[in-house]
């Protein structure tokens, strides 16, 4: 028996990508998570309508694949801002003051982990730890690490990013 | 692909190869750090030196040092720098030809790297782990066509048995025993998992063999492959190393290329498939039966064992699961022998274990180093002590999963059952240094933080029990606990431990009795007197200065 394929949210070509990634896989239940990273690396988040195509593309039900987008940390539901600062938060980093230079973030950009300012600038996050231990402690601005940082020097960092006063 | 094509790989590899060689270490750590525009400045200097057929710029894997990164090295003159920049290049090179360059220099002789034993990491920072040629020139994938065209599987598994590997994820359980069980199950499909989901804060092990040396892991598993009967492995790594990810799609592509993995590798009928599959951050997914869910596209919750993934694995089928380092020692050990392998180590823990070196120490970094060191010998010796001269404390081990071992008990040799009965385990290669300015109730809370936020929220011991050991450790610490809550999280503690699910809760309350165990004096004195006990110096008083 064949199943038509559904077609995607809209002719956005980003979403051949993610089909073929699927196709790749054979359409299989267990390409969800490499469809939804898919989806996340062309979108920068999953949104109602991805989650809806993939679940009929991947014939699994919607409540499996919400369930799977909403249980990894990585995966997330919410535009991002325009740059994303990530703080690490591992042991080394935190015993050389991550928590520190976390505040000293969140006061200056005025947002908490998760966060988006309101001016859709600058997001916030955190990470378990990035395994970049040896220059603890770090902050990942727009994928890029930096890492033996202070407060200060983290807080200067992300005045680079405009818009920001 | 055939011997003679390999070795003929490796002779024009090396035919090729220039007087000297300048490495660049190219890791996650020392990429933060310009490394790529160290490299691109040094290419320059190169080539307006004209030096292009003499010297050669090459991007290496991981060098060991990450605190001093960005490294440089020329062997072959036994020069090492260390904190580069990329306006030291015209130094660096000019110093190949009796300059001097303005740079940081490092000792090579240095206790950090002469006390080291490397195996897993013998490659790291020597050769470009995004060429397959480098890789083969060292020997690479001769080891798998010797188990191939020379041994049955059955003698596979005995030398992995007989050389005493044990996992290196943490539990420790005897790697040739897990290979048999395998083996021996009957199934028309088996599946080769390595874990590389390294979830432990503090711990990049895993991160650095996968970046400095993905063809040894990858050859690992082929021969794991061929031991147990299986044609397709999955490598499970985690998303938070996009460098690692990267450089394994490249090398699978090129041993897909040279066919050293497909169908009928060395004209043999044995196939062998490897496929990458990327974690989506949670830390449960290092547990085996929560990986393979995720593997299976699902949530990453684990289930009870027995059946152990060895009988039913992925999709039901028997799979056999290593750890990234685990997998990385099997080359050695195939290609130098069970019997050399078994004579590193300990009695009952053979070989050598990767830390990661990090924390208020003063050399940060990787080492490799045999079972049986002593902490005393890794932090005093290799680490150099603490960075501001101040006391050290302690070590924390296996992250949170494991304890903290204080400094009188240091001379504790480093093997999985000394560490064990001091009330830590070898985890996965954590090492984190503490002096005597950390809090270890702060400590505790942390890793309770971190095991409640990761509990995935199967089963109510782990799920409720860590929300309640968070929140009296965070009581105690706001000085608002009395003896009677320190009961109630002892009482806790013993509860989790003993009814949890899965590892991560059967492991989390470790941090909290390790700290009691040790430094319960620090609890003590941000405890309140029992509410209602009107005699300040009555029952409960004595509590606070004794053990």
């Amino acid at each position: 028996m064949k199943i038509a394929k559904p077609s995607p949210p809209s002719d956005d070509k980003r979403w051949k990508i993610i089909d073929v990634k699927m196709r790749k896989l054979g359409y299989e239940p267990h390409a969800l998570i490499e469809a939804l990273h898919a989806v996340q690396d062309s979108f920068g988040f999953l949104d109602p309508k991805a989650l809806k195509w993939v679940a009929k593309s991947l014939r699994v039900p919607p409540s499996r694949v919400y369930g799977v987008a909403t249980f990894y940390n990585f995966f997330t539901l919410k535009p991002q801002g325009a740059h994303t600062c990530v703080v690490c938060l591992g042991t080394a980093c935190y015993v050389k003051g991550a928590a520190a230079i976390l505040e000293g973030i969140e006061q200056f950009a005025g947002i908490k982990p998760g966060e988006t300012t309101p001016d859709k600038q600058i997001s916030l996050l955190t990470a378990r730890c990035i395994g970049a231990c040896g220059i603890a402690p770090v902050v990942v601005y727009d994928g890029a690490p930096a890492g033996r940082l202070g407060a200060d020097a983290a807080v200067e960092r992300l005045k680079g990013f405009a818009h920001v006063s | 692909m055939s011997p003679e094509e390999l070795s003929a790989i490796a002779e024009k590899t090396r035919a090729g190869r220039k007087q000297v060689c300048v490495r660049t270490c190219m890791s996650a750590g020392c990429m933060s750090s310009r490394a790529e525009d160290i490299k691109k400045a040094l290419d320059k200097e190169v080539a307006s030196r004209n030096l292009g057929d003499r010297v050669e710029v090459r991007r290496v894997g991981c060098m060991g040092f990450c605190g001093e990164g960005p490294m440089v090295s020329v062997k072959s003159e036994g020069l090492l720098y260390e904190q580069v920049t990329p306006e030291n290049a015209p130094g660096i090179i000019a110093a190949l030809d009796g300059g001097t360059a303005d740079v940081r220099r490092g000792d090579p002789e240095h206790p950090f790297f002469a006390r080291q034993l490397p195996v897993v990491r013998a490659n790291g920072g020597l050769i470009d782990p995004e060429k397959i040629e480098d890789y083969i020139e060292l020997g690479g994938y001769t080891a798998l066509h010797h188990v191939i065209s020379e041994s049955t599987p059955p003698q596979v598994v005995e030398s992995i048995t007989r050389a005493g590997l044990r996992g290196r994820g943490g539990a420790g359980f005897p790697t040739g025993l897990k290979w048999s069980t395998v083996a021996k199950a009957k199934a028309d499909r088996k599946y080769v998992v390595c874990n590389g989901d390294e979830g432990d804060p503090g711990a990049f092990m895993d991160r650095s063999v996968l970046e400095s040396d993905p063809h040894t892991v990858i050859e690992g598993m082929a021969i794991a492959g061929y031991a147990v009967g299986a044609s397709q492995g999955y490598l499970y790594v985690r998303a938070e190393y996009p460098l690692a990810i990267s450089r394994l799609q490249i090398a699978i592509r090129q041993a897909k290329q040279h066919g050293l993995l497909g169908d009928g590798l060395f004209d043999s009928t044995f196939s062998f498939n490897v496929e990458i599959r990327i974690g989506a951050g949670a830390f449960v997914c290092g547990e085996e039966t929560a990986l393979m869910a995720s593997i299976e596209g699902r949530r990453g919750q684990p289930r009870p064992r027995p059946p152990f993934p060895a009988e039913r694995g992925l999709w039901g089928y028997p799979t056999l699961i290593n750890n990234v380092e685990t997998l990385a020692n099997i080359v050695p050990i195939v290609t130098r022998g069970a019997e050399w392998y078994a004579s590193l180590g300990t009695e009952k823990s053979k070989g050598t274990k990767v830390f990661a070196l990090t924390g208020k120490v003063r050399n940060n970094g990787l080492i490799e180093v045999p079972m049986g060191i002593t902490i005393r010998q890794i932090v005093e010796d290799l680490g150099g002590g603490t960075t501001d001269g101040t006391r050290i404390k302690a070590v924390q081990t296996g992250g949170p999963s494991g304890g903290c071992i204080p400094e009188e008990l240091f001379d504790t040799p480093v093997d999985y059952d000394s560490l064990m009965k001091v009330g830590s385990i070898m985890g996965s290669g954590g090492m984190v240094v503490m002096n005597e300015h950390t809090n270890m109730v702060d400590v505790a809370k942390f890793y309770m933080e971190f095991c409640m936020e990761e509990s995935c929220g199967k089963c109510i011991p782990c799920r409720a029990g860590t929300v309640q050991m968070y929140n009296l450790l965070t009581k105690i610490l706001a000085r608002q606990a009395t003896l009677r809550d320190l009961e109630a999280l002892e009482e806790l503690c013993d509860m989790v431990k003993s009814t949890s699910l899965c590892g991560l809760g059967q492991t989390a309350p470790n941090p909290v009795i390790s700290t009691l165990r040790y430094f319960r004096d620090e609890y003590l004195e941000l405890l309140q007197p029992t509410s209602g006990d009107h005699q300040p110096n009555g029952e409960h008083a004595p509590a606070t200065t004794s053990h």
